[in-house]
C-alpha cells in the first residue's frame, strides 16, 4: 500500500483533514513532524493548510526552515510527489520549490467559499486522473491567497503548461486567475484551494478533491 | 517597595484607592473584616477584580440560583458536570461527552473591535479546553447599531475580522450564530462567542489543586501589561508614579500561541499528568490561583518573581491582574514535572513552576521574598458580595404593550404586499449575512455537516457511527423588550426549533444573558423575568441549563440595550447522514407548513421594516408543547428519511422562510397562502412552525406522523423549477427577491 505523509508544523490546522483524505483514498496516511528530518520512507508528501508559526513574518517563511523541509526539498528534487495546500503552497514558494508568491487577497478579507476551478493540465503527479478542462468545485479559505509573480515567470508558467488550476471567478486578485501551479517536472503541485475538504459528500460541497489523491495513487502505481 | 502584609498591619490607616477599583465602601469594609486588617494593594487588586460583577455575579446570583432547581437530566441521561464548572458536560452516548458554553465580550469589542472579539473567542475556547475536551467548533452571536451608522462600519468589520482572525487561526470551524442590528447596540455592541468541545467520559477533568507538595505550573504565554484595567490605578496611584501611564485595558490575542496551547494541553491530559487545571480568563493569576486553591483540599504558595514577564517593569498588582491571553495553570505531582516540561517543549510552550500546594487553607503569594498576599482563597473566589437588587416592572411597559403592531395599517393589495416583501427581505436582521460568514472557516477539521446559513450548525463526532451534534444560538431581543419572560422563552424555543428541524434531538442549553445596568430596577426586572421564563421553559421542554454567562451594564448613558438573552441549544443526532437541510431540493416536491399561524405581528420584522422601527404590543404566544411535538415529528421524519428540506419559521415569518428555502435551492415555488389576511400569513411570527418539502410519495406517512403528535399541517403548494416565488396573491422573480436579500449588508459595508 502506498504511504503518503502529511507534515504537521506548529500552527498546521488541516493536517488532520489531509490524513483523513489520504486514508479515504486507500493509501496509508503517515503523520510527519516538522522537527524531525525523517520522512519515514513515504512515497508522497502533503504540506497541509493552516497558519504555520502563526503566519508571522510571512506565510510559510519560518516553517520553510524546519528540519523536515530539507528532506522534503531533497525528495522533491528526486521526483517525489509533493502537494502543498494553502499554507503548504505558500511554504513551497518560500522554499523555492515553486515560483511566485501570495499576497493579501484583493478584498483585504479572509474568504471562505466553494470555488469553481478549471483543471488546466493533467501532466502532474496530482492531476493525472483528471481530464484537461474539467471544471471542479473545491473549498477555498484564506486571507493571503492572491498569487503573484513577475511577468517573466508568469509567461514561463503559461508557456510550459505549469498552471494547474485556474479560478472561474477569481476571488482574490490572483494573476492570470491562477489557483495552483506545478514545477517544471510536474511532481510538485501547490494550490490555494483545499482538496482535502472535498472528499466526502456529507462534509464538503463536492467530492472533486478525491481525484487529487486518486491521481497520485495512479502515478505511484504506474511508477511501481 | 511592595505593600507587604507586614506593612499593611503596620499602616492600618493608609488610604487605599478602592473606589477607583470599583470596590464599594461596604465591600471594602467586608474585605478588612475578612482579613482582620487592611488588605495589601495586591490583595485589594485580587478582591476588586474577583468581586467585580463580571467575575462574582453579585447582582445576578440570587436569580441564577433558580437554574439549579431544574432537573439535571437530559433526554439522554444525567449531566456529567453542571453549573459551577468551567462549562457543563453532556453525555451524548457511545462513550462521548460534549461540553459547550457561551461568553460575552461586549465592552472590549466596542473599545477595540478586533482584539475584543478575538480574545472573546480565545477565552471561551480555553474554558472548554480546561474541561479536558478538544475544542471542535465555535459560533458567535453578534449585535450592532443600525447598519447605516458610521460607527457600525467601524465596529462590525473589526469584530467579524477578530472572530475570524482568531477562530480561523485556531483551526476551529465557525458553524453558525447570528448577526442582528438595533439602535440600542450602537454604543454597546454584543459579542457572544460559543465554543463546543468533545471528550471521552473517562477524560473529564475538573479544576482542583489537591495534594500537598504538588507543583503549580504556569504555562503558555508570558504575562504582559495588557488587559489590566483597574490594576494600573493601584500601580500608578500607590506606587509607580513615574511608570508608564494607564495601560490598555483590552487584551491582545495571539491565536498561534493558543493553537499550540490547545495541542499541548490535550497531550498533557492524554499523558495523565494533570491533577488540576484552570484557564486564565478575566482576572488572570488572581482568578486562577484563588479558584484552583479553593477547589482543592490544601493551600497554595506562589512566588510571583517566577512568573515570566513580557514587561519587566510590571508591578506585582499588575502581574496578579493582567489578563494576558493564552495562559493556563496546572497542578502537577513532582514525579511528573519532567514529563510535563518535555511535552511543553515539544509544542514550544513556555512552562514555569511558580508555586506549590501547601498545608492549610491559605493562598500565600510572595514578591521579592516578602509576603504580599495571605488570604483564604474561598473568600476571594466564592464569598464575594451578593446583592438583592431592587426591581420592579417598568411603568412604561403598559403603554408599549398597548401599542400593538396588529393595529397598524396593513396594505394587502398585491403592490402593498410586494413592497412589504422587499422591505422585509432587505431588513438588516433578515438580509443575507454571507459578508460576515464567508470570513469564517467552516470546513476545518472536516466534520462540519451543517453550517450557516443552515438553521443549526452540525458536527460529526464519530466518523464510524455517524454520531453527531447540532447547535443553535439565538436571541430575540425585540420580543424580550415587549415581555422579557416570553421573549426569553421565545429565544429558547427558536434555538430549540432550529436544532430540531435538522433532525437532531435537543438535549441541553447554555445561556449568555446580556442586559443593562443592574442598578436600574427596571433592567433588573427584565433580567429576573427572563430567568423565570427560561427556568419555566427549560422545565417544560425537559432540557437542563448546563451553565452560562451574564453580562450586565450594557447600556449607553441611561439607555439600556434591548434585553438580549442569547440561548445556545445542543442537540444530538444518531447519524449525521440523516440530517435535513434548509434549501428546497427538487421541483415538484410538496411544500407543507407545520404549526399554527396566528395574527402575531408585534415584535416582528414586518412591524419594524414597514413602520420605521415600531416596537409595541405583546410577543407571539409561547406554546412549548407544540415545540416539543414539532421536534418529535422532525426527528422521526429525519430517521425515516421522509423530508427533503426543513426550515424554521421565525424572523420575517413564512415569507422569509419560503424565500430562503428557494434561494438556497435555487428553485422557485408556487403556494397559496393560508387564512384570509395575506399580511398575517406572510409575516406573522407565530412560534412552533416550520416549512418542509418532501416528495409526494412521502406525504401520507409524514401527515400520519404529524397527526399522531397533534402538529397542524397546511399544504401550501409545490417547489418549481421556474425561478419564481409565487405566493398566489403576488409573484416575485427569484433573482429580484434574492438581490433584495443579498444587497443590504455588502452595500453598507463595501
Amino acid at each position: 500500500m502506498p504511504r503518503i505523509g502529511v507534515v504537521t508544523f506548529p500552527g498546521s490546522l488541516d493536517d488532520h483533514d489531509a490524513l483523513r483524505a489520504v486514508q479515504l483514498s486507500g493509501a496509508e496516511a503517515v503523520p510527519l513532524w516538522h522537527g524531525s528530518d525523517s520522512i519515514d520512507g513515504v512515497d508522497a508528501i502533503i504540506l497541509p493548510g493552516g497558519f504555520s508559526y502563526g503566519d508571522y513574518l510571512r506565510c510559510g517563511a519560518i516553517a520553510r526552515f524546519s528540519p523536515v523541509m530539507s528532506t522534503v526539498i531533497d525528495a522533491a528534487g528526486k521526483g517525489m510527489p509533493v502537494l502543498g495546500i494553502c499554507n503548504g503552497f505558500q511554504l513551497l514558494c518560500e522554499a523555492h520549490l515553486l515560483e511566485g508568491a501570495m499576497i493579501r487577497n484583493a478584498g483585504q478579507q479572509f474568504v471562505c467559499r466553494d470555488e469553481r476551478l478549471r483543471v488546466e493540465t493533467i501532466d502532474t503527479t496530482w492531476t493525472c486522473a483528471f481530464t484537461k478542462g474539467d471544471e471542479i468545485t473545491i473549498v477555498l479559505k484564506n486571507g493571503e491567497g492572491n498569487y503573484q509573480a513577475s511577468a517573466e515567470t508568469l509567461r514561463k508558467l503559461e508557456d510550459n503548461d505549469q498552471v494547474v488550476f485556474r479560478y472561474l471567478d477569481n476571488p482574490n486578485g490572483s494573476a492570470n486567475d491562477i489557483a495552483g501551479i506545478t514545477n517544471e517536472r510536474g511532481n510538485v503541485v501547490g494550490l490555494m484551494p483545499h482538496p482535502e475538504h472535498n472528499v466526502e459528500s456529507l462534509t464538503g460541497p463536492s467530492t472533486d478533491g478525491a481525484r487529487f489523491f486518486a491521481s497520485v495513487l495512479q502515478f505511484l502505481s504506474v511508477r511501481a | 517597595m511592595a505593600d507587604t502584609v507586614e506593612h499593611a498591619i503596620q499602616t492600618p490607616e493608609l488610604e487605599q484607592p478602592y473606589g477607583a477599583l470599583g470596590v464599594k465602601d461596604d465591600e471594602y469594609a467586608r474585605i478588612r473584616e475578612i482579613l482582620g486588617r487592611r488588605p495589601t494593594s495586591a490583595e485589594l487588586a485580587m478582591y476588586s477584580v474577583m468581586w467585580s460583577e463580571h467575575c462574582s455575579y453579585k447582582s445576578s446570583k440570587v436569580h441564577l440560583k433558580k437554574f439549579g432547581a431544574l432537573s439535571q437530566e437530559t433526554p439522554r441521561g444525567p449531566l456529567l458536570a453542571g453549573i459551577g464548572e468551567n462549562a457543563g458536560v453532556v453525555d451524548i452516548g457511545q462513550g462521548y461527552a460534549v461540553t459547550f458554553k457561551a461568553e460575552s465580550h461586549n465592552h472590549p469589542s466596542y473599545v477595540e473591535p478586533y482584539q475584543g472579539a478575538a480574545t472573546g473567542v480565545g477565552g471561551i475556547v480555553r474554558d472548554i479546553l480546561a474541561m479536558g475536551a478538544r475544542p471542535i467548533g465555535v459560533m458567535d452571536s453578534l449585535r450592532f447599531g443600525p447598519l447605516d451608522e458610521p460607527d457600525t462600519k467601524r465596529v462590525l468589520p473589526g469584530v467579524v475580522h477578530g472572530v475570524g482572525g482568531y477562530g480561523n487561526c485556531l483551526g476551529l470551524p465557525n458553524i453558525g450564530g447570528e448577526v442582528q442590528f438595533d439602535r440600542t447596540y450602537l454604543g454597546n455592541p454584543l459579542v457572544n462567542a460559543l465554543c463546543v468541545g468533545v471528550l471521552r467520559h473517562e477524560d473529564l477533568h475538573l479544576a482542583h489543586a489537591s495534594g500537598v507538595g504538588n507543583q503549580v505550573i504556569l504555562f503558555g504565554a508570558a504575562t504582559g501589561g495588557d488587559g489590566i484595567g483597574g490594576a494600573s490605578i493601584l500601580a500608578s496611584e500607590t506606587f509607580d508614579e513615574t511608570g508608564p501611564a494607564k495601560r490598555p485595558s483590552v487584551q491582545v490575542g495571539d491565536p498561534f500561541m493558543e493553537k499550540l496551547l490547545i495541542e499541548c494541553t490535550l497531550e498533557l491530559f492524554q499523558a495523565g499528568i494533570i491533577n488540576g487545571i484552570q484557564d486564565f480568563g478575566a482576572a488572570g493569576i488572581s482568578c486562577a490561583t484563588s479558584e484552583l486553591a479553593s477547589a482543592g483540599d490544601g493551600g497554595m504558595f506562589v512566588n510571583l518573581d517566577l512568573v515570566p514577564l513580557r514587561d519587566p517593569n510590571l508591578a506585582p498588582e499588575e502581574i496578579l491582574m493582567s489578563e494576558s491571553q493564552e495562559r493556563m495553570m496546572a497542578v502537577v505531582e513532582p514525579a511528573n514535572i519532567e514529563r510535563f516540561m518535555e511535552i511543553c517543549r515539544k509544542w514550544d510552550v513556555l512552562a514555569t513552576t511558580v508555586g506549590e500546594v501547601i498545608e492549610g487553607d491559605r493562598l500565600i503569594i510572595q514578591w521579592h521574598g516578602e509576603t504580599i498576599v495571605d488570604v483564604d482563597p474561598k473568600t476571594v473566589a466564592h464569598e464575594g458580595p451578593v446583592y438583592e437588587r431592587p426591581y420592579h416592572r417598568p411603568a412604561w411597559l403598559d403603554g408599549v404593550n398597548a401599542d400593538r403592531a396588529e393595529a397598524l395599517p396593513r396594505d394587502n393589495s398585491p403592490e402593498g404586499l410586494r413592497a412589504a416583501l422587499f422591505a422585509v427581505l432587505g431588513h438588516p436582521n433578515v438580509a443575507d449575512k454571507t459578508w460576515v460568514t464567508q470570513q469564517y472557516d467552516r470546513y476545518v477539521r472536516g466534520n462540519t455537516v451543517l453550517a450557516q446559513p443552515e438553521d443549526s450548525g452540525m458536527l460529526r463526532i464519530d466518523e464510524e457511527t455517524g454520531l453527531g451534534i447540532a447547535l443553535s444560538l439565538d436571541a430575540n431581543s425585540r420580543f424580550s423588550y415587549l415581555n422579557p419572560y416570553l421573549g426569553a422563552q421565545l429565544s429558547l424555543a427558536e434555538a430549540y426549533r432550529n436544532v430540531a428541524v435538522t433532525g437532531a434531538e435537543p438535549v441541553a442549553i447554555t445561556d449568555c444573558l446580556n442586559f443593562g445596568s443592574p442598578e436600574d430596577p427596571e433592567v433588573m426586572w427584565q433580567f429576573a423575568e427572563a430567568i423565570l421564563g427560561l427556568v419555566d421553559g427549560c422545565r417544560e421542554l425537559g432540557v437542563p441549563v448546563t451553565g452560562g454567562n451574564v453580562s450586565l451594564y450594557n447600556q449607553t448613558a441611561s439607555t439600556p440595550i434591548l434585553p438580549t438573552p442569547t440561548i445556545g441549544v445542543l442537540g444530538v443526532i444518531d447519524d449525521v447522514a440523516t440530517r435535513i437541510r434548509a434549501g428546497f431540493t427538487a421541483p415538484g416536491e410538496v411544500v407543507l407548513l407545520l404549526g399554527e399561524t396566528r395574527e402575531e405581528l408585534s415584535g416582528s420584522i414586518w412591524e419594524a421594516a414597514l413602520n420605521d422601527g415600531h416596537l409595541g404590543g405583546m410577543p407571539p404566544a409561547v406554546v412549548l408543547d407544540a415545540e416539543k411535538a414539532l421536534a418529535k415529528v422532525m426527528r422521526k421524519a429525519a430517521k425515516r428519511g421522509l423530508v427533503s428540506s426543513a426550515h424554521d419559521v421565525s424572523e420575517g415569518g413564512l415569507a422569509v422562510t419560503l424565500a430562503e428555502s428557494a434561494f438556497r435551492g435555487n428553485l422557485g415555488f408556487r403556494v397559496s397562502l393560508p387564512g384570509d389576511d395575506a399580511t398575517v400569513a406572510l409575516f406573522s411570527e407565530s412560534a412552533a412552525r416550520a416549512v418542509v418539502s418532501l416528495p409526494e410519495a412521502s406525504v401520507d406517512e409524514f401527515l400520519a406522523l404529524c397527526a399522531k403528535r397533534g402538529v397542524p399541517v397546511t399544504r401550501l403548494g409545490e417547489v418549481t423549477a421556474e425561478p419564481v416565488l409565487d405566493f398566489g396573491v403576488l409573484s416575485l422573480g427569484l433573482d429580484e427577491a434574492r438581490d433584495a436579500w443579498l444587497a443590504p449588508i455588502p452595500a453598507a459595508l463595501g
